[in-house]
């Protein structure tokens, strides 16, 4: 089972300049989660600092009971060893081959023999569908081919975190389908945690567990994928729908009187049920679509059932529509034991919708609830 | 959140008029000096990256030497011949050509190579690894990049150095011969023998323990800078330029110090 990445009050600046302050928030063990957010507002600083790249100035970052903003450099490389990461584009060495790249992990971790290291790198060639190219070169393959070659050299040393920069960037649509299919198939086949930076809003519908949405240096929201989806606040909604009537302009914030008179003209369309198709993937209004599952063959995510469990026991704290969408997702027995009351609802946490009452600020405290006591 | 903590706008100066800025810089290459120390004594040793390295020092490095070499001792012979004939004492040109090729001219060409050729080279490899997230993925893979790359190239930068001043010794006092005794009408037999009446091995083994030194610092001066290259292509470019203008800096001052501690701890000869 994967590990659990607990981050609380994150804060990265270089210079002077605040890149995000304050991103609380928990990656369930073994579950997939997506992380959202306009260019440039440190989604990838956020990856590095994840993987102790980059140093924040404050907050934790808890893995395996180690805080990673905190230890000391040889802890640091002992952590690492729970981490596949995928560059954007690869990050393939340039100077070896692909089987070397792909065995370079083991070689220099492990005491394997060259026979063993050639079966591994060779079944996990064959799981990212790169059989046969194990002598090409970085530099003779195409993009899709470089990002698959990372990844399998990300999963040789069974990674219990696996981190995805923008999996989806330079590849055309079918190319990220297969992408897509070939995350959830891996999360069941290892059970690991996966945390998936992007910009593509069909992955973010239709892959995670999780979402969360970086705004304005700040986390604007995480949670279950059906409380984003479904979510009425402004930027969560403009983000998932891909379009330029909201909050969110092309370089800086907007102001309010142009957002309110962009979003009477959207209403008057009809919404964004009526908005059509936006890049990316973008549109659908509100709708919940249905998740990616595992190929047929392949063992069943084990993180589903685990997950099922966790957003049963928040499922008081979602508004009537969010609490819709995951009942929706719920199995009968769960969703029995949630109706007679078996779980008490997590107080102060988790599952805070977007409120036109309340100030913006408190939408950014958005926090997943570490899971209970496993029943 | 309090006040303080808001997000500010970038300021243009935004401390890079700071006093302290060059004393961070010249902390953090020490910082690195101190961790390639640190990382030297590691196993696994990486023999295979040290040999292949070492190879490419050279290999950049040989022939411009060489060829440097040469007009070096003939400029020093062609100054000296005028300067000692003049003064009637053209018999010991050979000693003045000795003095000034082994102990002076030949590690700091030496050094010069490796760090415009040599080091150069290593930062660019560097720099362009960084910046394609090379090495980022290493480090994620958890390995040092400091053990696994930086700590051969120092080596072999430092190798290839002594070696190399070797080189530059037989053929600068070559060159100064062939231009003293052919060119100059000098005699063989007077520059040979001021040659033996001066020079000591000391002066060889001062010259080359300047070259290991000039050597260490071009690998540690391009392996830091390449390290630490970022912003795209230009940033790869800058970083190079920067680590040669850097290294030439810190030889001729690091080249003073250890002349200055040379006459202090070897007594000229004939004392």
């Amino acid at each position: 089972m994967g590990v659990e990445v607990r981050v609380e009050g994150l804060t990265k600046s270089f210079g002077s300049q605040n890149i995000w302050s304050d991103v609380t928030l928990t990656l369930p063990p073994g579950e997939i989660s997506v992380l959202l957010g306009p260019s440039g507002t440190g989604k990838s600083v956020f990856l590095k600092s994840l993987v102790g790249l980059l140093k924040p100035e404050r907050g934790s970052i808890v893995i395996a009971d180690t805080d990673i903003v905190r230890c000391r450099e040889h802890e640091l490389y002992e952590v690492r060893k729970l981490f596949g990461v995928l560059f954007q584009d690869g990050a393939l060495f340039g100077s070896m081959d692909l089987f070397d790249n792909i065995a370079f992990p083991l070689r220099e971790h492990t005491r394997k023999s060259e026979g063993e290291i050639r079966r591994i790198v060779l079944e996990k060639m064959d799981m990212v569908g790169l059989q046969g190219a194990e002598g090409k070169l970085p530099g003779e393959i195409s993009g899709g081919m470089r990002k698959r070659a990372g990844l399998a050299r990300a999963l040789v040393l069974d990674p219990q975190i696996i981190l995805f920069d923008e999996p989806d960037s330079g590849l055309d649509p079918v190319r990220v389908a297969y992408l897509n299919q070939l995350i959830v198939d891996l999360n069941a086949q290892i059970d690991a945690t996966f945390l998936i930076v992007t910009h593509d809003i069909g992955t973010a519908r239709t892959v995670p567990d999780n979402l969360g949405l970086l705004f304005r240096r700040h986390l604007a929201m995480f949670g279950p994928r059906e409380q984003l989806l479904t979510s009425q606040e402004p930027v969560v909604r403009q983000f998932l729908n891909g379009r330029r009537e909201g909050p969110i302009g092309m370089s800086e914030e907007k102001d309010v009187a142009q957002v309110e008179a962009e979003m009477a003209a959207l209403e008057a369309r009809g919404g964004d049920q009526h908005n059509g198709v936006g890049p990316k993937g973008a549109g659908g209004g509100d709708a919940v679509p249905p998740q990616l599952e595992p190929s047929p063959g392949l063992p069943e995510r084990q993180a589903q059932r685990r997950r099922q469990e966790r957003v049963a026991r928040m499922l008081h704290d979602f508004d009537p529509t969010t609490a819709e969408a995951i009942r929706a997702s719920l199995p009968e027995d769960l969703l029995a034991q949630a109706d007679a009351g078996v779980f008490s609802p997590t107080a102060g946490a988790g599952g805070r919708h977007w409120d036109p009452q309340t100030s913006p600020a408190g939408a950014h405290a958005a926090v997943l609830p570490g899971p209970r006591a496993q029943s | 959140m309090t006040a303080t903590d808001e997000p500010k706008a970038p300021g243009i100066l935004d401390g890079k008029l700071s006093p302290l800025r060059p004393l961070r810089a010249s902390g953090n290459l020490f910082a690195f000096a101190l961790d390639v120390g640190r990382a030297l004594p590691k196993r696994p040793f990486q023999f295979r990256e040290f040999v292949q390295q070492t190879w490419f020092v050279a290999s950049v490095t040989i022939l411009p030497t060489a060829l440097v070499a040469i007009p070096f001792g003939a400029v020093i012979a062609l100054q000296l011949g005028s300067l000692t004939r003049q003064l009637g004492a053209q018999s010991f040109t050979g000693s003045a050509s000795v003095l000034a090729v082994l102990r002076e001219a030949s590690p700091i060409v030496t050094a010069l190579l490796i760090a415009g050729a040599g080091g150069s080279a290593i930062c660019a490899d560097l720099g362009a690894r960084k910046i394609r997230d090379e090495i980022d993925a290493m480090e994620v893979l958890g390995i040092s990049p400091i053990q696994r790359l930086v700590v051969p190239r120092v080596l072999a930068s430092m190798l290839v150095a002594t070696l190399l001043n070797g080189l530059v010794s037989v053929v600068g006092v070559a060159g100064g011969y062939f231009f003293n005794v052919v060119l100059q009408g000098g005699t063989p037999g007077a520059y040979l023998a001021s040659f033996g009446a001066l020079a000591q091995v000391e002066d060889f083994w001062s010259g080359e323990i300047k070259a290991l030194i000039f050597g260490m610092i071009a690998g540690i001066v391009a392996s830091y800078k390449g390290l630490r290259a970022g912003g795209g292509p230009k940033g790869v470019g800058d970083a190079v330029n920067q680590s040669v203008v850097i290294t030439f800096l810190l030889l001729f001052a690091v080249n003073f110090i250890l002349t200055a501690v040379y006459f202090q701890l070897v007594p000229p000869k004939g004392q």
